[in-house]
């Protein structure tokens, strides 16, 4: 049986779950009824497959990176996201998600962003489906990622700023949230990650699978490790969910401002039991983090279960050591990735040569996202 | 338990909703809301996260937090404070989990509450409090929503104890000009399948909702539209005002 199975009520062990106010179980049940017969369904699989071929630019490379293997005494390779239309994973979701809104009916699409690629891509997918989209985002964020900003409405999307707690991703979450609540009719509430209500982090999770799929196909080799940056943690679940079934270790690294694994506990946010940055009390923090898209105090259930039960590990990078990393892949590779990406390669950088990660080891990077947004 | 004995004798009961500590003297409130004719008081624990609630509440919760208000805090002060009504404990899933059902439960009854309602647990995920309740004695209060099916509204009244909280309206709490068409619909089905009182909630803004409401229903549940007042300034002495005018329009 597969480490990552299809969720049995909606739980990953401990995890998961459909913790939301009564009055969003009715929409959630129909999202899980929709997904369960649309993925079973050859004609929506081949829409989907399709149009991440002739639209997203799928399948992504994988690229060696040589030049900094090299220096660093291990085989690395990328899984380069950051190639795909709207220049991160979200695409992968977000289209899926898009057309089985359209499926059933709804001509709303709602979503929060962080980084605002989340919120791209949903601008993106609505633009071409013919869908209106409302996209939720923290002021702090607006302030930080003007340019996402920018694309978006320029695709035609509303942007909502959010000005409530720490005007983050989490707060963006809870509004969205609200809003889907008063429009479960019209709207579809296009999450970004896997966290959230069954059956989002399973669909989702579903939706990137594509990833590691892919990976594993172009691979020539079994890789030793696979790592991924996790803050919900989606562009990890789909790289995760092609190599589980393998010897290699799953390696996903959380922002150290935001490390719901590392230092968080048991709690629950946003619709899901999961492992949660917060007080004594069950008051969630407030993350900090260079990198918007992690700047997030939860992390999606299924890696809380995949971390209980030690299939995947979870590491930290420092936002000095992202900065670095960025800069160091551009000047070895040519490829500037995102901040939010770069954690995975900052911990290659620390700990190739180590025990963590011994010279001569094979792996496989998820470059999530492209530096472009982070440019200023 | 019964919270709401006068409503089998066919009195309306007005639950007023307060954000626990909200102002240093908040408790007297509760005694104003007590004077005015309320029947229980619902008490908020402050959440960081409240996705069930719209922009007064958020505030509402965000001013007792900056405040320095924490749930031992709350309690405390519930402990000192002689209520003639019962206290029902409205809050998230979050702060149930991160104490642990069963201490959670316990520590409400030690400060006199006697019923707990957790917004974002829906029936399907209320088991573990459900036995840590009952182990406490305390209510656990269900919501049920305009959207709910006749088989889970079967469900959550069979499983409800207190009252079932009605919701009014699809969307979050906050002031609303007219009360939503839905209520009627929703509190009259629940009332078909239950004998616990039905009480309607969100949006409940002033005496002539709170007659439409008293209409279709067992009684009203009432909370933004006073957090409102208090974000404002008012006393206690003028909230009490505000609920003694519902309390007429609802006898």
């Amino acid at each position: 049986m597969s480490l990552m199975p299809h969720p049995v009520a909606g739980r990953f062990g401990d995890f998961g779950g459909r913790y939301v106010p009564e009055s969003l179980i009715p929409a959630c049940a129909a999202v899980a009824d929709a997904f369960t017969e649309a993925w079973a369904d050859k004609t929506f699989r081949d829409e989907l497959d399709n149009l991440l071929a002739v639209y997203a630019g799928r399948p992504t490379p994988l690229t060696p990176a040589l030049n900094l293997g090299a220096q660093l005494g291990i085989a690395l390779w990328l899984k380069r996201e950051d190639l795909a239309h709207t220049g991160s994973h979200k695409i992968n979701n977000v289209l899926g998600q898009a057309l089985l809104a359209r499926r059933m009916g709804r001509t709303r699409l709602i979503a929060e962003t962080g980084a605002g690629q989340h919120g791209v891509a949903t601008a993106t997918a609505a633009a071409l489906l013919g869908l209106s989209a409302t996209v939720y985002m923290g002021t702090r964020d607006i302030e930080r990622q003007r340019l996402n900003v920018h694309r978006m409405e320029m695709l035609g999307a509303t942007v909502v700023p959010v000005t409530s707690g720490s005007r983050t991703l989490k707060d963006a979450t809870n509004e969205a949230m609200r809003a889907w609540v008063a429009d479960t009719d019209r709207a579809h509430f296009l999450l970004g990650s896997v966290g959230g209500p069954h059956p989002y982090p399973w669909m989702v999770r579903e939706f990137q699978r594509v990833i590691g799929a892919e990976a594993r196909r172009q691979a020539s080799f079994t890789p030793d490790v696979v790592v991924a940056c996790v803050g919900g943690g989606s562009n990890a679940a789909g790289t995760f969910a092609g190599f589980v079934d393998t010897p290699a270790r799953l390696v996903g690294v959380e922002a150290a401002g935001g490390a719901a694994m590392s230092s968080g506990a048991p709690g629950v946010v946003h619709g899901a039991r999961s492992m949660v940055l917060q007080d004594a009390e069950g008051q969630v923090a407030e993350a900090e983090s260079i990198a918007a898209g992690l700047d997030y105090p939860g992390i999606g259930p299924e890696h809380a279960h995949l971390g209980a039960i030690g299939r995947a590990e979870y590491r930290t990078a420092t936002d000095d050591e992202v900065v670095a990393a960025v800069g160091r892949l551009a000047r070895t590779e040519g490829i500037i990735c995102a901040f939010e990406s770069a954690h995975a390669v900052a911990w290659v950088l620390r700990a190739a040569g180590t025990p963590d990660l011994p010279t001569g080891s094979a792996v496989v990077l998820t470059l999530s996202g492209r530096g472009d947004k982070d440019m200023r | 338990m019964n919270l709401l004995p006068g409503v089998a004798r066919g009195r309306k009961a007005l639950v007023p909703y307060l954000t626990g500590g909200i102002t240093a003297d908040w408790t007297d409130y509760l005694h104003a809301f007590e004077a005015a004719g309320a029947d229980a008081i619902e008490i908020g624990l402050p959440f960081s996260d409240p996705m069930l609630d719209g922009v007064t509440i958020q505030q509402a919760s965000d001013h007792a937090l900056a405040r320095g208000a924490t749930v031992a805090s709350i309690l405390a002060d519930l402990a000192a404070t002689r209520v003639g009504v019962p206290l029902v404990v409205m809050t998230y899933a979050n702060l149930v989990v991160r104490a642990g059902p069963a201490a959670f439960c316990a520590r409400l009854a030690e400060a006199g509450v006697s019923g707990l309602l957790v917004s974002d647990m829906p029936v399907d995920e209320v088991a573990e409090v459900e036995q840590a309740a009952a182990d406490a004695g305390l209510a656990l209060i269900l919501l049920v929503a305009p959207v709910t099916t006749d088989e889970r509204l079967a469900e959550i009244a069979r499983r409800a104890r207190g009252y079932l909280y009605a919701i009014s309206v699809m969307g979050t709490t906050g002031e609303r000009a007219t009360l939503a068409g839905s209520a009627a619909t929703l509190a009259a089905r629940a009332k078909a399948v239950t004998d616990l009182p039905v009480l309607v909630g969100f949006g409940i803004s002033g005496p002539a909702q709170a007659a439409e409401a008293g209409q279709v229903a067992d009684g009203v549940v009432v909370g933004a539209a006073l957090m409102r007042r208090i974000l404002d300034g008012a006393t206690p002495g003028e909230l009490g005002v505000d609920l003694a005018a519902m309390r007429a329009a609802l006898d």
